[in-house]
């Protein structure tokens, strides 16, 4: 049993951080536990901010989430740590403070990405979209009703946003460099289906195409220069090239951690710059680069929902003094709502050579798509089509053949055609 | 010994509901439940209210208990989590 006096900081106060917290109470740590927040906020959930905060039916304010925490927390917030001395186990915040710990939970984190040129990206009418505040400042934007918005990058957040303009009977045009949207992470194939939705609703969407610069007018932006010379005249931009991890505090604490994530071990101890875990610090949720057992140790770090709160928990259990049950692997699992259209997905399609359509009719919209690599499953992914999706996760999960057969598909085994899934 | 950095960072008082739509599967039963704070969109868009106030807890209540995924998770400030 950890003695009471030890002292636990969470960095971060998001819900890897709330859930680690929590979890680490309902191990029975009874020391002291402070929570550090860049923010005002207490932990907020994120995902309606880019979607139904847009439309205004739901207020930013009011995503606080739910929690078991009682009044024996200490909320340090609006102060982000900017500094951590392992000898002396002490984390510095922006305000001057000092805190001292026993347990360390790293859950710092992402920011969005911004603008390459930072004068375009201040200008008025230019916004991104990661935290409470800035969907309040989109969403009183889009409620003056601009005569087009711009949405640079065809990523999730761009797609929700873009989907959420239409919505709201905005015009919209989306400017996104590959082939189609979401290419990165669901290849070509499938993101040429999902764009066919966005595109026949009305959204403007412009693939295979780069913004060069943003048309300062008096300090407002008014329209966006393409590489290709085009012009798109629009009142508010909304740059959605995805996120950036919060890790720079961590400059000099002799961590393994760069802009890629600070690194765990198989367990979720965070490694030192030798490569040795340190048993005073664990790390989870977007910030935490992990290797993953499903997919052969390969290192990855996940922005997704449930991995924050998967590994949040399992986080919180390790710095309480739990026993790890073993490594960390949950199934990644995401979702996006676009529109009134549903994206889920289950697995990682990094690496996949095959496609295959096991539900649904792709070109109706509502299908499941399952990803191959060397004759085994390692995604699938849902639109529309969620309650599908379990059967389908459970073969990911235990590396099931590819392609695949039985009673997952909706078609025999023979019948079913195997696609490029499209990575660049 | 709760320390806040802002007036503004004090949750509002009222019910907190958060659903996890990894585990929703569209079945609809927190629309019937409680319809004026849950709604489907589509074929499985679930929207709902992140903050219903306190003279709607039975609502929610039957809400979180109907949904067959148990994806629905409240915090009621009277009754704990």
């Amino acid at each position: 049993m950890i003695p009471s006096s030890d002292r636990a900081v969470v960095v971060g106060a998001g819900l890897a951080a709330l859930r680690g917290a929590e979890a680490m109470r309902a191990c029975g740590f009874s020391g002291s536990v402070t929570i550090v927040g860049a923010e005002p906020y207490r932990p907020y959930d994120r995902p309606p901010l880019s979607k139904h905060v847009l439309t205004g039916e739901i207020q930013a304010d009011a995503t606080t989430l739910p929690s078991s925490l009682g009044a024996d927390v200490n909320w340090r917030l609006g102060s982000p740590a900017v500094r951590l001395d392992r000898g002396a186990q002490t984390l510095h915040l922006a305000d001057g403070e000092a805190l001292s710990y026993d347990r360390l939970h790293i859950a710092a984190g992402t920011r969005a990405r911004p603008w390459s040129n930072p004068h375009e990206g201040r200008l008025d009418g230019v916004f991104t979209l990661r935290g409470r505040d800035d969907a309040a400042a989109l969403r009183a934007a889009l409620a003056a009703r601009p005569r087009r918005v711009l949405v640079i990058g065809g990523g999730f957040i761009g797609c929700e946003v873009a989907s959420l303009c239409r919505h709201l009977g905005l015009r919209v045009t989306l400017v996104e460099p590959g082939p189609t949207p979401l290419a990165r992470v669901l290849g070509s194939t499938v993101g040429a289906l999902i764009g066919a939705i966005h595109g026949g609703r009305g959204v403007d969407l412009r693939c295979g195409s780069e913004v060069e610069w943003l048309e300062d007018a008096g300090g407002r932006f008014v329209r966006a220069h393409l590489t290709d010379g085009t012009r798109i005249d629009a009142d508010v931009a909304v740059i959605a090239l995805g996120a950036v991890r919060n890790t720079e505090w961590l400059d000099g604490a002799g961590l393994s951690a760069d802009p890629g994530g600070v690194d765990c071990d198989a367990v979720g101890y965070v490694l030192d710059a030798d490569g040795q875990p340190d048993p005073r610090i664990a790390a989870a949720g977007d910030v935490a680069r992990f290797p993953h057992p499903l997919y052969g140790g390969r290192r990855v770090a996940l922005e997704h929902w449930s991995q924050a709160v998967a590994q949040g928990i399992h986080a919180g259990r390790l710095l309480a003094g739990a026993k790890p049950e073993g490594p960390y692997g949950a199934l990644p699992t995401f979702w996006s709502t676009q529109g009134d259209v549903v994206i889920k997905s289950a697995g990682l399609t990094e690496g996949a050579d095959a496609l295959a359509f096991t539900q649904g009719e792709p070109a109706s919209g509502r299908f499941i798509a399952v990803y191959g690599r060397e004759g085994r499953c390692i995604a699938a992914v849902s639109v529309d089509s969620a309650r599908w999706l379990p059967a389908h996760a459970e073969m990911v999960a235990t590396g099931a053949p590819f392609p695949p057969r039985g009673a997952a598909a909706d078609r025999p085994a023979k019948g079913i055609a195997i696609h490029a899934p499209g990575f660049p | 010994m709760s320390v806040l950095a802002d007036a503004s960072s004090s949750p509002p008082p009222g019910l907190r509901v958060s659903v996890d739509l990894n585990l929703c599967q569209a079945y609809a039963q927190c629309c019937y439940a409680a319809p004026r704070h849950f709604r489907i969109e589509g074929h499985e868009a679930l929207i709902y209210d992140p903050a219903p106030g306190v003279q709607d807890r039975a609502d929610i209540e039957r809400a979180r208990i109907a949904c067959p995924v148990q994806a629905i998770r409240v915090e009621d400030p009277e009754r704990g989590p």
